[in-house]
């Protein structure tokens, strides 16, 4: 049998000064690492959540985003007749989109804000299906109102209900606010493409984007090969899913990359931090390893005894550092999408399974942390330890 | 029967044969035993005396199996155990030595019980025969009533009868003292000889002790002088060597 | 300093130990230095924003545009010294990935409102003449390996998606470091002969510079009340504040980064007044030993001091050395996302007086208290 485990509980104890520098070290870098990880999480699903997996989203060949595409009302009517397509009872399924950029201050800092106009058709919720007014009603078509995205009515100012604010060269009332399951969306202000344009000054007869609700997910193909070989248009068809989660790919990359290289620096301080109380709990207890290692335990004992004091440190870092940044859960933030140049409201999101990342990197942090202090440990000489007074 | 000279052809239960040990220190060796040799039978007690430096804790360690040789043998019980490798060695003396060192050697963070349960970890012994093997030995040292105190709340004498009832949990073959009195005042003193000279008398244990105390070495059997490298008998000066042996 | 050898050669008594103290500094320090670096890029176009230009946008919002004719109504206001207007270009080289900005500049008046850009005369007359002439960033045109004289293909998004060839004529430096290497620009005429109608004679967006910085907010008003109550109302601020819109949108991300820098500073502080607690503590009979034979309390404290200090800045150099090295990885790694990481001198002073503030706060408190402990105590302590 090894070393009794109650050792190791009772002996961190004992020396619990030493080893609180550890455990902060370690609760701080899986802090961040969990916290990094969480608004990269949170940055993607918000977006990835805006698409669903049978709308199918068309913008202008090789746009690589709403805001660099152009859609003709000629080119909508010709895609409202494609296969694939569900029908309403009012007709196909098709939401023609203005998408636009505006400048809101920002609540928190009363700054601007590039914040996404969407300019929709009236079905847009038969089509959106994930989108749900919780507040006031739907706009009227063919009149100066708006509905808001709940984040954008928590982030931007002056979005609030029965408002009116000025958009473009109109006034608007918002008369809605509506929840859109956490996706882009929820960071939008939408309203009637026809009034949008001329707020805005554009073309009547121009779209940025088209989104359509297929019959079935599986009837993307049909569709995209109606379009891609149609010679009166010059479209990529995409689901919208897969969209959505294309324009998360710069910010998330940017936010792993720099939480990332973070974490890591933090992680090899982290573990500077275990090997010094390791180290100098080895020293301490000297006389002590001497003595179990003449009862006869022996060097792997002592070595696994050593390694599990370690990981036991770790995992309580782990564990606080998890417990620390938990709050952070469901706070929401905004920043510039670089791929859209709009302003998108996010939240953190810490999941389980990131958890669980954040506790088995303490544990690997302390098992480095632990390893060269134990393998001393075992390789001290038994008699002069113990002659030692 | 107790013999230095190394000439004993009965089966002893401890048999030294030209034990050698040399240290370097700063570039220099030392050459602590030189050809030692000893026979102890079971239930001997036995004290090695000697000025400080003489060698006599390195003559505990070998025969503990704490630390090799660098030249002889020794064989226990039949084994001999200077060609044992590392695992091994530690095997045996799980098995076969039970330590009572000075400065007590009590883990703090454990009570008196866990203590002495220490040695049974190594065995195969379950939970409910561990405890009984515990409770006897602390029995015999006369501190069962304190089992689940920490060597902090212990006085030295009781912390060092602790060490005792360690030293004898697993029945080891024989029993290494490297000053029990040390930092021990009188009273205390006499109360862990009279406990060690129970565990020879009464429960044939065989004992090996240094000491530099002549009023404890008194206790033993038989006191031998480490003097040169080499053990002597009696409490005579080295000019006198009677049955003295081994090479220079 | 006759203790100097006493430090020194406590210093490396325990190795380990002293290995793990500078590498905790070093960590920490290429950890803050990172931060410093990250925090600059992200407020970097406010940084190089030029206190003596303004912006001019649309006022109903920035991818509105404005007519050419504005240009020089705005020239004529007093306090203006020139005008120039830009568009954003928006287009794909080969791949999206591979983003990078590029204008459509006005070739008459750039230069004199962008004085920093510093193009050769000559590659700037040759792209002067070249209507379908393009100049691009020194940093640009190291990233893609172009040379004078290549022919860079670009693909529309926002005015149709047809191939636009452009002749590389220059290349242009910045003087500061920070500055931005990145753009790439193309000529207004070329660009005005082949877009849609609806976006011929336009401007994108016009920046003004100023005869004197202290004209700016007069200036502004002045620019916006012109254009009040015409079919496109202008919104004008100085450059500085525009970038810093974008900026702010980042805020929270800055905030972020600055609670990082105080965990890892606590941290910091926790690691080292440990290690420098234990080490004091070993050496109490020594310490002891020094205050028996005579040596002054105040003596005490400096040598503990002393040590903490030579500990950290030894941690701190190696830990800026090893910023130096890694920085410019991750700028590779981030090209595209962020401006160039770029590490100032300012930057290495105060990181570096950073770690030794942090030595010699940790050294303190053991300090003090081997100052004021009592011989007899020290020597009892063995």
């Amino acid at each position: 049998m090894a070393i009794p485990i109650i050792y190791n509980v009772r002996s961190v104890r004992a020396r619990w000064a030493s080893a609180i520098v550890a455990v902060a070290g370690i609760a701080g870098t899986v802090g961040v690492f969990v916290a990094m990880l969480s608004l990269a999480k949170g940055f993607r699903a918000t977006l990835v959540s805006s698409g669903s997996p049978d709308n199918a989203l068309i913008v202008r060949g090789g746009a690589t985003s709403e805001m660099t595409s152009g859609v003709a009302l000629d080119a909508v009517k010709v895609i409202q007749d494609a296969p694939g397509i569900a029908r309403g009872p009012k007709g196909p399924l098709v939401t023609a989109e203005a998408v636009l950029m505006a400048p809101i201050p920002l609540i928190s800092t009363g700054t601007d804000a590039n914040v996404e106009l969407r300019g929709v058709s009236s079905n847009v919720l038969e089509i959106r299906k994930n989108v749900r007014i919780v507040q006031g009603r739907m706009f009227q078509p063919g009149l100066a109102e708006v509905i808001v995205g709940k984040n954008a009515n928590k982030t931007y100012s002056g979005l609030t209900l029965g408002n009116r604010t000025r958009l473009g060269k109109m006034e608007w009332q918002v008369v809605g606010i509506f929840d859109a399951g956490g996706s882009s969306f929820d960071s939008e202000v939408w309203g009637d493409a026809h009034l949008f344009a001329a707020a805005y000054d554009r073309p009547d007869t121009f779209f940025q984007s088209a989104t359509v609700h297929l019959t079935s997910p599986e009837a993307l193909t049909q569709l995209k090969d109606a379009l891609t070989s149609d010679p009166r248009l010059n479209v990529d068809v995409t689901r919208e899913i897969d969209y959505y989660s294309k324009q998360s790919t710069s910010m998330t990359r940017l936010i792993t990359t720099l939480g990332g290289f973070v974490a890591f620096i933090m992680a090899i301080g982290a573990v500077f931090g275990a090997l010094n109380t390791m180290y100098s709990a080895v020293a301490d207890r000297g006389k002590e390893i001497a003595t179990m290692r003449a009862l006869g335990f022996g060097g792997p004992s002592v070595v696994i005894s050593f390694l599990i004091e370690a990981l036991l440190i770790s995992f309580v870092g782990g564990l606080l550092g998890c417990l620390a940044v938990l709050r952070l859960n469901g706070l929401t933030t905004s920043t510039i999408n670089f791929q859209t140049f709009s302003n998108l409201a996010f939240a953190f999101k810490i999941t389980p399974g990131l958890l669980a990342e954040g506790i088995v990197f303490a544990l690997v942090m302390g098992v480095l942390g632990g390893f060269f202090p134990a393998v001393r440990a075992a390789r001290l000489p038994v008699a002069t330890a113990l002659r030692e007074l | 029967m107790i013999r230095v000279d190394g000439r004993s052809d009965s089966q002893s239960l401890i048999r030294v044969r030209g034990l050698n040990k040399t240290y370097s220190r700063g570039g220099e060796k030392i050459q602590v035993l030189q050809g030692l040799n000893l026979d102890v039978d079971k239930s001997d007690f036995v004290a090695f005396m000697g000025p400080s430096g003489s060698g006599k804790t390195t003559l505990l360690n070998l025969l503990g199996g704490l630390d090799v040789p660098s030249a002889g043998s020794i064989t226990v019980a039949g084994d001999e155990i200077t060609n044992m490798s590392g695992s091994k060695l530690t095997q045996w003396r799980a098995r076969h030595v039970g330590f009572i060192f000075q400065m007590y050697n009590l883990i703090p963070v454990l009570t008196a019980y866990q203590n002495v349960e220490l040695p049974l970890l190594l065995t195969k012994l379950s939970g409910s025969d561990r405890r009984k093997h515990v409770e006897t030995a602390l029995a015999v040292v006369g501190l069962a009533d304190r089992m689940h105190h920490y060597p902090r709340q212990l006085s030295g004498g009781q912390e060092q009868r602790v060490t005792i009832a360690r030293a004898i949990v697993s029945d080891p073959t024989f029993l290494l003292c490297d000053e029990p009195t040390g930092d021990l005042d009188r009273k205390s003193a006499d109360e862990i000889m009279a406990l060690i000279e129970e565990l020879v008398g009464k429960y044939g244990k065989t004992v090996l002790m240094v000491t530099h105390d002549p009023v404890v070495a008194a206790r033993a059997h038989t006191t031998l002088h480490l003097e040169k490298g080499v053990l002597v008998e009696g409490k005579t000066s080295s000019r006198e060597s009677v049955l003295a042996g081994g090479a220079a | 300093m006759k203790f100097s050898r006493l430090i020194f050669a406590n210093l490396f008594r325990k190795k380990i130990r002293l290995i793990l103290t500078v590498g905790s500094f070093a960590i920490a320090l290429v950890l803050f230095t990172f931060l410093a670096v990250v925090r600059s890029a992200f407020n970097r176009g406010v940084e190089i924003a030029g206190a003596d230009r303004l912006v001019v946008v649309d006022r109903v919002g920035l991818m509105n545009l404005m007519p050419i004719s504005y240009d020089d109504k705005i020239a004529a206001i007093s306090g203006v010294k020139a005008v120039t207007h830009d568009h954003w270009f928006g287009g794909v080289y080969q791949d999206e990935r591979n983003f990078f900005p590029q204008f459509v500049i006005d070739v008459e008046n750039h230069r004199q409102v962008y004085p920093e850009f510093k193009v050769p005369d000559d590659q700037w007359n040759k792209f002067a003449q070249d209507r379908q002439g393009c100049i691009a960033g020194a940093k640009l045109a190291e990233r893609f390996h172009w040379k004078v004289g290549d022919r860079i293909p670009i693909k529309t998004t926002l005015y149709g998606g047809a191939i636009w060839e452009f002749n590389l004529d220059g290349i242009y430096h910045t003087e500061k470091a920070d500055g931005d290497q990145g753009q790439f620009w193309l000529q207004w005429k070329y660009f005005d002969e082949n877009v849609p109608s609806v976006i011929k004679s336009t401007a994108g967006w016009y920046i003004v510079k100023l005869n004197s910085p202290d004209d700016a907010a007069r200036v502004a008003k002045a620019i916006d009340e012109k254009f009040a109550n015409s079919p496109h109302e202008t919104k004008t601020e100085t450059e500085s504040a525009f970038a810093g819109y974008f900026a702010k949108q980042f805020g929270n991300i800055e905030f972020l980064i600055l609670s990082i820098g105080g965990v890892v500073f606590f941290t910091l502080l926790l690691v080292t007044g440990n290690t420098m607690a234990i080490s004091v503590r070993e050496r109490t009979a020594e310490l002891g030993v020094l205050k028996a034979i005579g040596v002054s309390d105040r003596a005490v404290l400096f040598l503990v001091l002393a040590e903490a200090s030579a500990i950290a800045l030894f941690g701190g150099v190696l830990g800026l050395g090893l910023a130096l090295l890694m920085i410019p990885g991750i700028s590779g790694a981030l090209t595209g996302l962020l401006p160039p990481l770029l590490l100032s001198k300012p930057m290495l002073s105060f990181g570096l007086g950073f770690a030794l503030f942090v030595g010699v706060v940790s050294g303190l408190l053991p300090g003090i208290s081997a100052m004021r402990m009592r011989v007899v105590n020290a020597l009892r302590r063995v």
